[in-house]
């Protein structure tokens, strides 16, 4: 049998790899698939705490979670292709028009 | 102490760590996808193990299946090549990091302290209860407790589409400039 | 017959008109603005004469009638009541009738004014005051009324506000005035913390009953002289009187009815009202006796040599005023109101007819410009002949009484006291006659008035385009001759003491100075009358020689008396010397402590400052806003962080 925290502690470590990923890398489809992965951490301690505790509202919210980051998925992908029109770069660093 | 099930997971749990890193170290977005792909489908295991098979099924069909495919996709028809290397931030490198890393140890030493080691309830192997993570009780649930906010997302998913196709089509006038640098 | 009287009918009829014609006046005509600004005033007049009627009827007095509440403060209060005495009886009768002849006369005088309206609104919002203060029952009621007629003189003196000399001789009536209201209510708390109460019974109830010491006398004499300091500023004595030369500035009915007939006599009927205080507490009478004769001599000396006719009338008022404070600090309160009330008939009437000559001659004011203009204005010449006479204190006008009622309580207290007035009495005759010849005896000297008068008015009287002076309308005239009568009859009810009777139950009839008993006999006051009569005939023979047998003997004497006579056409230098002592100091004080000081240095500076450092902070932190994604994740990072510490720290615990 497995403990909770191993399934908890898995999840953090994705969440932690997501996060950095998202720090440094300058690809920005990369920081793109970053935040998937940090939400598919979320995902799984979700799912973990459903079976821990026996409520299937836990699986029913990773459901909900899967249709809002497809949605930003496909959102954010197009303002990147909106942006790479405009400025024929992907890296991250060289959009930065909100210097003040 | 040493089970099926702890072995199944410590297996999908490799997987999926290695892909997560793998994701981090590749330089190409290609590859750093496929990795992503991998991360997705151990994960998927992992949801077998607890019990929730719809919830897998959705994680493969939509997320490795759909929402990859899609990232996939934009990456080959943006071309995007190797990353360049840039000067970054060093606030990112110097705070966010540690930061980061600080937050994660935190978060962990308080789950394990708190957590114990009592096991969980794993409904897949034989001997499940029925019912539980079934496409059908979720069903119900969904349609029942949770009708707003399914009916919600509804509506986000047709915001979200829309919005796609405004962003990503071309502007009706002139061709965009392709040389345009900066703005003003 | 009800029993109410319905007192509070008197002020508020005046405050009607006022608010009418203030609110209306603008678009209205002249004669509904005069029909109102009569009427209401008029009204009152009639109410009083009413409650005159019905007093001795009265089945209490003092009467009071209770009009609404005010103040309910811990064991204080003070409410909206009316107090109706013999002394009432009389400021009322005199306020509201010398009052509304002066009224009348407005509309005449005041007819080419653009701000006709104006005028009248604000005059009868001082009649609105000053019949509060006549009537209040508490001293606060009367301070309200005090404080009022403040503000209507300040408004009258600067109604031509766009003259200079009027908005500052305005502001000066109002801060002088402001002094000595301060003194006032120094002495209000001090009553208020030893008496709990200002009402007038209640107060004069307890200061009867305090026990005689030392203690005893020293309050009393400090609220004594509190009280006198609020008097001075009101009814210009020294030191505060250096406002109403200056308030001449106002219209000639406002002087008339502010700086003569009633107002000025405030500080006169306070002292009078508050006699139980002051007869407890004999320094602080000697106090008001001393101010009041130094006065009335030093006034005096002073108008003799000033050239514009209405300077002299005020100076003269001044002095009049000081032989009412005299009365008043020998303890003959009521030969001062006598004197209040025969010096409202002639001193309005001086006034009013003053008006019409400066009228006649085209805004002229310089005597040395009039002269022969009896054969001109002969109802004005005759009228304030008489009025002349009657200041002058020559038998059996109206001013012979009350002075020689004064001088004679004088004489039984100090003969200093009575020494000095009659000097006062000479010198007052002297200058009073020789404001006569100079305007109406000899030649004319003034300019021919062909156009709008060369005077020193802004709004001058009117474009008659007459050739030479002329008398003035019918409207105007017939106060000056009501005045006249007044002014020649109006003493008899001081014969045989029947007016000090008729006091009594207010005064009481063992005065101060009555308590030397009738030491002197009856032919001792005969022989001071003869004495006073006989020095106002030769200050009038002074004056006839020097101004029209003689005219040329006034320049010898001038050149004779040299820097003395500089000194006296200067009013002894007076203003100068305050504006030296104490108005260029606070100026100067004012500009580099308060302003260059505080109000740049530390409140300019302090908020300037702060939004400097606002900027420099925002200055170093927008270095945040770098437009690069990555630092803003790696921000949020760090703090989500340190949010997930927090909470995990305050979960801990558990």
């Amino acid at each position: 049998m497995v403990p909770l925290s191993y399934y908890l502690v898995l999840s953090g470590i994705l969440f932690a790899c997501g996060v950095i990923g998202f720090l440094i890398k300058r690809n920005i489809i990369t920081i793109f698939m970053s935040i998937e992965l940090m939400l598919n951490g979320v995902n799984l301690s979700f799912v973990a705490f459903a079976a821990h505790w026996h409520a299937l509202a836990g699986q029913v919210f990773v459901f909900f979670v899967m249709v809002v980051a497809a949605a930003e998925a496909a959102v954010g992908l197009a303002i990147i292709i909106a942006v790479y029109r405009t400025r024929e770069t992907l890296n991250v660093d060289q959009v930065n028009l909100l210097k003040l | 102490m040493l089970s099926v099930h702890l072995i199944l997971f410590l297996a999908f749990g490799a997987v999926a760590v290695a892909g997560a890193v793998n994701l981090l170290a590749q330089t190409h977005p290609i590859n750093s996808a496929l990795s992503l792909i991998a991360v997705m489908a151990a994960l998927a295991g992992e949801y077998l193990l607890l019990g929730a098979e719809f919830v897998a099924a959705v994680q493969v069909i939509v997320y490795a299946g759909a929402v990859m495919v899609l990232f996939v996709f934009v990456i080959m028809l943006l071309n995007a090549g190797v990353e360049e290397h840039t000067k970054g931030s060093r606030v990112a490198l110097l705070i966010g990091i540690p930061g980061t890393l600080i937050g994660s140890i935190l978060v962990a030493w308080a789950f394990l302290q708190h957590s114990g080691t009592e096991a969980v309830a794993v409904g897949v192997m034989p001997g499940r209860t029925s019912g539980w993570g079934d496409p059908a009780v979720i069903g119900q649930l969904l349609f029942h407790e949770f009708l707003l906010p399914f009916e919600v997302t509804s509506i986000l998913i047709l915001i979200a589409i829309m919005g796609a196709v405004v962003l990503a089509s071309r502007p009706p006038t002139s061709p965009v400039a392709r040389s345009a640098r900066g703005v003003d | 017959m009800t029993s109410s009287l319905n007192l509070w009918l008197i002020p508020v009829l005046p405050l009607a008109g006022a608010a009418i014609n203030g609110f209306l006046g603008k678009k209205s005509s002249r004669t509904a603005v005069s029909t109102i600004g009569l009427v209401f005033p008029g009204a009152a007049f009639a109410w009083a004469l009413l409650v005159a009627f019905r007093f001795s009827s009265l089945p209490q007095i003092p009467y009071q009638e209770y009009v609404a509440h005010w103040i309910r403060s811990g064991s204080f209060s003070a409410d909206f009541t009316l107090y109706l005495d013999q002394l009432s009886l009389v400021m009322l009768l005199v306020v509201t009738g010398v009052g509304f002849l002066i009224h009348i006369y407005s509309v005449g005088y005041m007819w080419d004014d653009p701000s006709y309206y104006r005028f009248f609104s604000y005059l009868n919002l001082f009649m609105f005051f000053m019949l509060t203060l006549v009537l209040a029952n508490n001293y606060l009621l009367m301070f309200i009324g005090w404080e009022g007629v403040g503000l209507a003189s300040y408004l009258l003196i600067g109604f031509w506000f766009t003259k200079d000399s009027a908005a500052s001789a305005g502001k000066k009536a109002f801060i002088v005035n402001r002094i000595g209201d301060f003194g006032f209510l120094i002495g209000l708390f001090l009553l208020i913390q030893h008496f709990t109460s200002l009402d007038f019974t209640k107060v004069f109830d307890s200061v009867a009953h305090l026990p005689t010491g030392v203690e005893t006398e020293t309050l009393l004499t400090t609220i004594g002289i509190l009280l006198m300091v609020g008097a001075c500023g009101k009814s210009a004595q020294i030191p505060l009187y250096v406002w109403l030369p200056d308030a001449m500035e106002g219209p000639t009915p406002v002087s008339a009815l502010i700086h003569a007939a009633t107002m000025v006599t405030a500080g006169v009927y306070m002292v009078a009202r508050s006699h139980v205080i002051f007869e407890r507490a004999p320094s602080a009478l000697m106090v008001v006796a001393i101010i009041g004769t130094l006065t009335a001599l030093f006034a005096a000396t002073i108008g003799i040599a000033q050239t514009d006719i209405k300077k002299v009338l005020a100076y003269s008022t001044i002095s009049q005023l000081g032989y009412m404070f005299m009365a008043c600090g020998v303890g003959a309160f009521s030969a001062g109101i006598f004197h209040l009330m025969t010096h409202a008939f002639f001193k309005g009437l001086l006034f009013l007819a003053a008006g019409s000559v400066i009228h006649a001659v085209g805004g002229e004011q310089d005597m040395r410009k009039m002269g022969g203009l009896r054969s001109y204005i002969p109802i004005t010449a005759a009228t304030m002949g008489i009025a002349t006479l009657a200041i002058a204190g020559i038998w059996p006008f109206a001013g012979f009484w009350s002075k020689d009622e004064i001088l004679w309580k004088a004489y039984q207290a100090n003969w200093v006291y009575w020494f000095i007035g009659l000097v006062t009495a000479f010198i007052t005759s002297f200058y009073m006659f020789r404001l006569l010849f100079m305007t109406f005896a000899g030649d004319y000297r003034g300019a021919k008035v062909d156009e709008h008068g060369h005077g020193t008015h802004v709004n001058g009287d009117g474009d008659h385009g007459h050739g030479e002076p002329h008398e003035s309308p019918m409207v105007m005239l017939v106060p000056l001759m009501i005045l006249a009568f007044l002014s020649l009859f109006g003493g008899l009810v001081g014969v045989h003491n029947g007016f000090e009777h008729f006091l009594d139950p207010v005064f009481g009839s063992g005065e101060a100075a009555q308590g030397a008993g009738e030491t002197a006999s009856r032919g001792t006051e005969f022989l001071l009358m003869f004495v006073s009569v006989g020095v106002a005939l030769l200050g009038a023979w002074l004056a006839y020689l020097l101004y029209v047998s003689k005219p040329y003997l006034p320049q010898k004497i001038a050149d004779a008396l040299g820097s003395f006579y500089d000194a006296v056409l200067n009013k002894y230098y007076v203003d100068e010397l305050y504006a030296k002592l104490f108005v260029k100091p606070l100026i100067d004080g004012s500009t580099s402590i308060l302003w260059q000081g505080v109000d740049r240095k530390v409140i300019d500076d302090t908020v300037n400052n702060a939004a400097d450092g606002a900027r420099h902070v925002s200055d170093e932190v927008r270095h945040m806003q770098s437009g690069n994604l990555r630092s803003y994740a790696g921000w949020i990072a760090a703090g989500s962080a340190a949010v997930i510490a927090y909470m995990i720290w305050l979960g801990v615990g558990r």
